[in-house]
């Protein structure tokens, strides 16, 4: 009988239903039937004391009393539209890019929609959830959803999408938060009074998107021809990656004085972020020069016979390639970069930690509510962190297909 | 080879070509010149300065002494003069060395489009073309890793056709397949050698050498041994050495 002809041979069939899996996957022998019990154990005793605590005996007044601190600080409250309509161009895009990238944005702006869909009808006993912010929470998730609409338009292509977030950072951090001086509706706003979510996500947003590029451009330049350039890389990366964090931070904030012609000031926010981005830089150049090590030689080699420039070599084989490999520790030392922004507390900056702090001093009776306020801002930053860690699995699974 | 494809247009010239290592002395003079539509195959034991020679060609390597002349250009420092005989030379590499990031097509028409600023449709229907005489057109929105070593190597000889090169340069293109795959890449090579292609290739494929090669050179501790064309090579070798590396390559 001819082989082509008999009939194929089928794997033996997997019996299905979740008692099979309960047997394979948490039963199979006594030692893993044992740590299966002891686990169950201890979530329940974990979860059920948190859960008891959260629901019947924490006091989450301090996060409850104001939430516009823990958003904005203390953002002149008659201007308080200028953050909302920040935070309602941001939810368009979100909604424009989940549309676009739906795998990658699809859980976090469906999340983001329900959170603001609560915040908006959230019973809260407090004069500062006035209606009208209630109505710039509500209208998001609507902004959301129209921006979903849109960004599946076959006329909606990425790079449009990412123009406009560019421009709308621009637009809102240069002009609609500080304000400019000499238009009457837009008051200028003192940084100091910024605080909050608001400061957290400036510095983050701020320090991954200005420092990925200097970074990359470090990297190459590391592994420069020009004796200049590589001189210089080499010695901007070391130095900064021989420094903690806390010390740039300071170096920023008090020694940059030193070096500006006198009268000159430089806004304490933006020494934070150069800060950040100079600090992130450094290891992203670290990280990117480890990727592109990686790119087998044949690579470029290919590329000069060709006839390919070095420019294009660069841009068109050798980067996409390099930036691939490193995108898990690239994100992970991003999330690192999120939460390294509680820093800036210690220069006098109030982001999330520092407002917490604040709000915790506000009233006698908060002091003591160290464990809700800290819980609630940790909720927070676990949100945003576990979103990046998601995409960039999300970006690894979609960018197999083309790997060797 | 069929003698009409040739004129007496020189398109290679070497002269008492030098390169070091270090203090390793890979080429140790190398002279030969190479008429239009020839095809020269380069052979001799591993290391003796056979792929390193191929690659002094389009300047992958530098030589350091002698001159090298491509297609009436010199071979220097000169920047300009590197880059256009790199885009009038291809080349195909024993690990084939397609962009694993670029799909089939992509990987054709970057060259063209960049380089020799083509419209992307003009690139695209000259890769189809290309992508149809190596025999795998329904492979071209793959990506490189999607495709056996005997497609991603006739991907590669594409990628290099589609810069319409004068030359060709082959190293050890068969030499990282599997047996089976070898024949449908050498294939491609003798309809290339057979339409009037210039073309210097390293290689031990001696079956192909016999079909089309003009000249043979056999290459020793980066030095020419002895040169030939086939029949002489084969049939009559002077030197002991390549009489040696035939009966090696040969008697199995």
């Amino acid at each position: 009988m001819n082989a082509s002809n008999s009939p194929p041979t089928l794997a033996p069939p997997v019996a299905p239903g979740p008692l099979e899996w309960l047997r394979k996957n948490l039963f199979s022998n006594w030692f893993n039937a044992v740590l299966t019990l002891a686990s169950l154990v201890f979530l329940y005793f974990t979860l059920v004391t948190i859960l008891r605590w959260a629901l019947f005996s924490a006091d989450w007044q301090p996060v409850t009393y104001s939430p516009l601190l823990f958003l904005v600080g203390q953002y002149p409250r008659a201007q308080l539209w200028r953050p909302g309509l920040s935070l309602l161009i941001g939810t368009f895009l979100i909604g424009m890019s989940w549309g676009l990238w739906e795998r990658y944005i699809k859980p976090f702006a469906i999340f983001f929609a329900i959170l603001l869909t609560i915040l908006a009808i959230f019973p809260l006993k407090t004069p500062t959830i006035t209606l009208s912010i209630r109505a710039v929470f509500l209208a998001s998730p609507v902004l959301i959803i129209l921006g979903y609409r849109i960004g599946r338009l076959p006329a909606v292509k990425g790079k449009y999408v990412i123009t406009m977030w560019l421009l709308a950072a621009i637009f809102i951090t240069l002009v609609l938060l500080p304000g400019l001086g000499n238009i009457p509706a837009l008051p200028k706003i003192a940084t100091t009074s910024w605080g909050g979510l608001l400061i957290t996500l400036l510095l983050a947003v701020g320090g991954i998107t200005l420092s990925f590029p200097i970074g990359v451009l470090l990297a190459l330049g590391r592994r420069s021809s020009l004796t200049v350039v590589k001189l210089f890389s080499i010695f901007f990366i070391e130095t900064i990656r021989g420094v903690p964090l806390v010390t740039v931070l300071f170096m920023f904030s008090i020694i940059l004085a030193l070096f500006l012609p006198a009268g000159s000031r430089i806004d304490r926010i933006v020494r934070a972020l150069l800060a950040m981005v100079f600090f992130s830089s450094a290891y992203t150049a670290e990280n990117v020069r480890g990727g592109l090590q990686a790119v087998p030689p044949g690579q470029a080699e290919a590329a000069k016979a060709l006839g390919l420039s070095n420019f294009q070599i660069t841009t068109f084989i050798v980067l996409p390639q390099a930036l691939r490999l490193v995108i898990p520790t690239i994100v992970g030392q991003f999330i690192s970069l999120f939460k390294d922004t509680t820093l800036v507390v210690i220069v006098g900056i109030n982001d999330l930690l520092g407002i917490s702090n604040a709000v915790l001093n506000l009233k006698p009776q908060f002091v003591h509510l160290q464990m809700e306020v800290y819980l609630f801002v940790a909720v927070i930053f676990w949100i945003f962190s576990y979103f990046m860690s998601y995409t960039s699995r999300e970006l690894e699974k979609s960018l197999g297909i083309g790997k060797r | 080879m069929s003698e009409d494809n040739k004129t007496n247009e020189t398109i290679i010239i070497c002269k008492d070509v030098h390169k070091w290592y270090g203090d390793f002395h890979a080429l140790r003079g190398i002279s030969m010149e190479v008429q239009r539509g020839e095809v020269i195959v380069i052979f001799g034991p591993s290391g003796s300065g056979k792929s390193t020679f191929i690659r002094t060609l389009n300047r992958l390597e530098e030589h350091q002494q002698g001159t090298i002349i491509v297609g009436g250009i010199e071979l220097s420092h000169d920047v300009r003069n590197i880059e256009k005989v790199r885009m009038e030379t291809g080349m195909v590499f024993q690990q084939f060395n397609l962009f694993p990031h670029l799909s089939v097509l992509t990987n054709i028409t970057l060259a063209p489009i960049w380089v020799r600023k083509w419209p992307k449709d003009k690139a695209e229907k000259i890769a189809m073309e290309l992508l149809e005489r190596v025999g795998i057109p329904e492979q071209a929105q793959k990506f490189p890793a999607q495709l056996s070593g005997g497609q991603q190597q006739r991907v590669a000889i594409a990628r290099a056709l589609a810069m319409q090169p004068k030359i060709m340069l082959f190293d050890e293109p068969t030499s990282a397949l599997d047996p089976e795959m070898i024949k449908e890449v050498l294939d491609v090579m003798v309809e290339l050698a057979k339409s009037g292609m210039t073309m210097l290739v390293v290689t031990h494929e001696m079956s192909f050498a016999r079909a089309v090669a003009d000249r043979m050179y056999f290459f020793d501790e980066g030095l020419i041994i002895e040169s030939g064309t086939p029949d002489n090579i084969f049939k009559n070798p002077q030197e002991d050495r390549t009489k040696l590396f035939l009966s090696q390559i040969l008697s199995h």
